[in-house]
């Protein structure tokens, strides 16, 4: 026998800032620490860069303060962190690469995320409305992964068809649409998962569902592939239809959607592998880096792997490596600069900060009361996942290498903008997991009567 | 700049990350929240004592021990489940946060309440205005009544019984 009795939580809005505190002194000493090596005294943007960092994650800070003042107290410091990581690494091959203008891009797109974030906790005061949505949201993620193949705003760079460009600015509308599709599956699964957890025919040890049930993996699977053939984008297909895989799993509880799903995702690949170049030349290159026929394509991968060798345990120190030789240092294979720069040690902090973030998306997943936020929290903080995995383990040779961005790290203003969206919304959900519930009076005098609690 | 300060810079820097990961290591621990699981002393969980200390008279300084009884279901879809009933009053219904929760579409969210009697021995059963009614043996229960072993107790489909 055992009694169960709700714990909640303290605000904790006074712990956060102690560790906002922490990660932006972190930041900003890795930022002194390039100068000081660079050309042995503070460098000049230090104040700019250290106070920009400070100045935003305080304006959010106190954004929850007052608008959500139960939210998780880990979320912001860690995202914090490793966006002002990111600013350092970019500072720094700045400074070794002809082109100085990437990290004042970077704190300007940080600015642009941190108020997205503000404006989400700000206008958003229940998430529950977004489940009002949910086809609405459909659309519009179809919308905006199609956007760019428009032919007058759509841009081709490196040869995927991600982009939309409108005058000097480009963005990637695939990164916004990682949300709204994290709300449509969440508004679509919590009324439909009843449906699709009921089993059918047994195989072996694994009930598998129903046939007619397979209807909806079968769409997201040919939206994915169509999305690779379309735009040529691996990193984009795959995410999304992990994403749609993950909240199934999490609204069904059923382990044969996982199966199906990669069994399914092996069909998609070993078609993608034989049918697509793009797709053959990443598996050649994933393979055989070193092999001399590869040597042009995998130019990239082996400089990414020789200089996380270079670095070791410890790493050469912020600014003495050569993390630059490696093409898109900054974006896709920040990474490796890291590990290079910051060695074993520092890539396992940095992963550790990840992890950190994705168990406070799954313990809100776990917290919160109602459904549509669990697949909600649950959806967003596996997005974040996955991309972590498929960069990581593109970078290190584990899977063959795709276009997505470290969440955070990576220069690029559209995944920046779209992971700080993520970061309000678990935090939006996260308040109203943790908010004590509303007093309900149940005493012996008005037993039976209806009461209306307001929830705030 | 020497060699030393910027190795002591490189160290320390990869030192402070670790600490902040450390803090938020610490925070994380402190900041568990949920439900609390408080595990009650069962029979044999409650500490030994030799009985040479005890001396001879067993119910010397023992108190008294409280009474003890099993609730079957005996009728509907949870038949056979079982369930200690002893000093705690004993919530049954639909709704999850009773003791024991029915699945049983004519019972109410909060159906009745088996508690201890205010008089020592026995249990009393209480309708808590349920929509669908409990009854006791052949009667419905309008008022708090003692609940004996052996008289069937019936919430919409499921029949429950005492049994000592």
């Amino acid at each position: 026998m055992a009694t169960v009795t709700p714990v909640y939580p303290a605000t904790r809005r006074n712990t956060e800032l102690a560790l906002l505190v922490m990660a932006v002194v972190v930041a900003t000493g890795a930022w002194a620490v390039v100068g000081l090596t660079e050309d042995g005294r503070l460098p000049p943007g230090l104040a700019l860069y250290g106070g920009g960092l400070a100045g935003l994650a305080v304006l959010l800070h106190l954004v929850l303060r007052w608008k959500a003042a139960y939210a998780d107290p880990v979320l912001l410091p860690v995202a914090t962190l490793l966006n002002g990581l990111g600013l350092v690494v970019i500072h720094r091959l700045d400074l070794s690469s002809s082109r100085t203008d990437q990290a004042p891009r970077q704190l300007l797109w940080t600015a642009i995320g941190v108020v997205a974030a503000g404006a989400v906790l700000w206008l958003l005061r229940d998430h529950r409305v977004l489940r009002r949505y949910t086809f609405t949201a459909m659309v519009a993620g179809l919308v905006l992964l199609l956007l760019p193949l428009l032919p007058g705003i759509g841009r081709t760079i490196n040869g995927a068809r991600i982009w939309i460009g409108i005058g000097p600015l480009s963005f990637q509308p695939g990164e916004l649409a990682k949300i709204v599709l994290a709300v449509f599956f969440a508004g679509y699964l919590v009324v439909h998962r009843d449906a699709l957890s009921l089993t059918g025919p047994k195989l072996l040890f694994l009930r598998l569902p129903r046939a007619r049930d397979l209807g909806p993996i079968l769409v997201a699977w040919l939206a994915s592939v169509g999305v690779l053939v379309l735009q040529r984008d691996l990193g984009t297909s795959l995410l999304f239809f992990g994403l749609f895989v993950a909240v199934l799993y999490v609204a069904t509880e059923r382990v044969s959607w996982i199966v199906l799903g990669l069994l399914l995702f092996v069909a998609g690949a070993v078609l993608a592998a034989t049918t697509f170049s793009h797709v053959q030349e990443r598996v050649a290159i994933w393979l055989h880096p070193f092999a001399p026929d590869n040597a042009d394509q995998s130019y990239q991968l082996v400089q990414g792997l020789y200089g996380m060798a270079n670095g070791g345990l410890l790493g050469t120190g912020l600014d003495r490596g050569r993390p630059d030789i490696v093409p898109f240092a900054n974006s896709d294979f920040i990474y490796s600069s890291i590990g290079e720069e910051l060695g074993l040690v520092g890539l396992f902090a940095v992963l550790l900060l990840y992890g950190v973030l994705v168990e406070r998306g799954l313990r809100t997943a776990i917290a919160v009361r109602d459904g549509f936020g669990k697949l909600l929290a649950a959806g967003l903080a596996f997005s974040v996942t996955l991309q972590v995995f498929v960069v990581v383990g593109g970078v290190t040779r584990i899977i063959p290498l795709t276009g997505l961005t470290m969440p955070f790290l990576a220069a690029g203003g559209s995944s920046l903008v779209s992971n700080w969206i993520v970061v309000g919304l678990l935090l939006r959900i996260s308040d109203l997991a943790r908010r004590p519930a509303p007093e309900v009076r149940n005493g012996p005098g008005d037993t039976g009567v209806t009461q209306a609690v307001r929830i705030p | 700049m020497s060699e030393l300060t910027l190795t002591a810079l490189r160290l320390g820097l990869l030192v402070v990350l670790w600490l902040f990961v450390l803090a938020v290591v610490g925070v994380l621990r402190a900041d568990l929240f949920g439900t609390r699981v408080t595990a009650r002393r069962t029979e044999r969980a409650r500490p030994r004592v030799p009985r040479a200390a005890r001396g001879d008279a067993p119910d010397a300084g023992e108190p008294a021990r409280p009474a003890r009884a099993t609730l079957v279901v005996v009728e509907g879809s949870l038949r056979g489940t079982t369930l200690a009933v002893g000093t705690a009053p004993v919530l049954i219904g639909r709704g999850p946060d009773c003791t024991l929760v029915l699945d049983d579409e004519y019972a109410s969210t909060k159906h009745v309440r088996i508690s201890p009697a205010p008089a020592g021995d026995g249990w009393v059963v209480e309708d808590l205005q349920s929509t669908n009614g409990s009854f006791l043996g052949r009667d419905r229960l309008t008022v708090p009544r003692p609940f004996e072993p052996g008289t069937p107790l019936r919430i919409g489909k499921t029949v429950l019984e005492l049994r000592r």
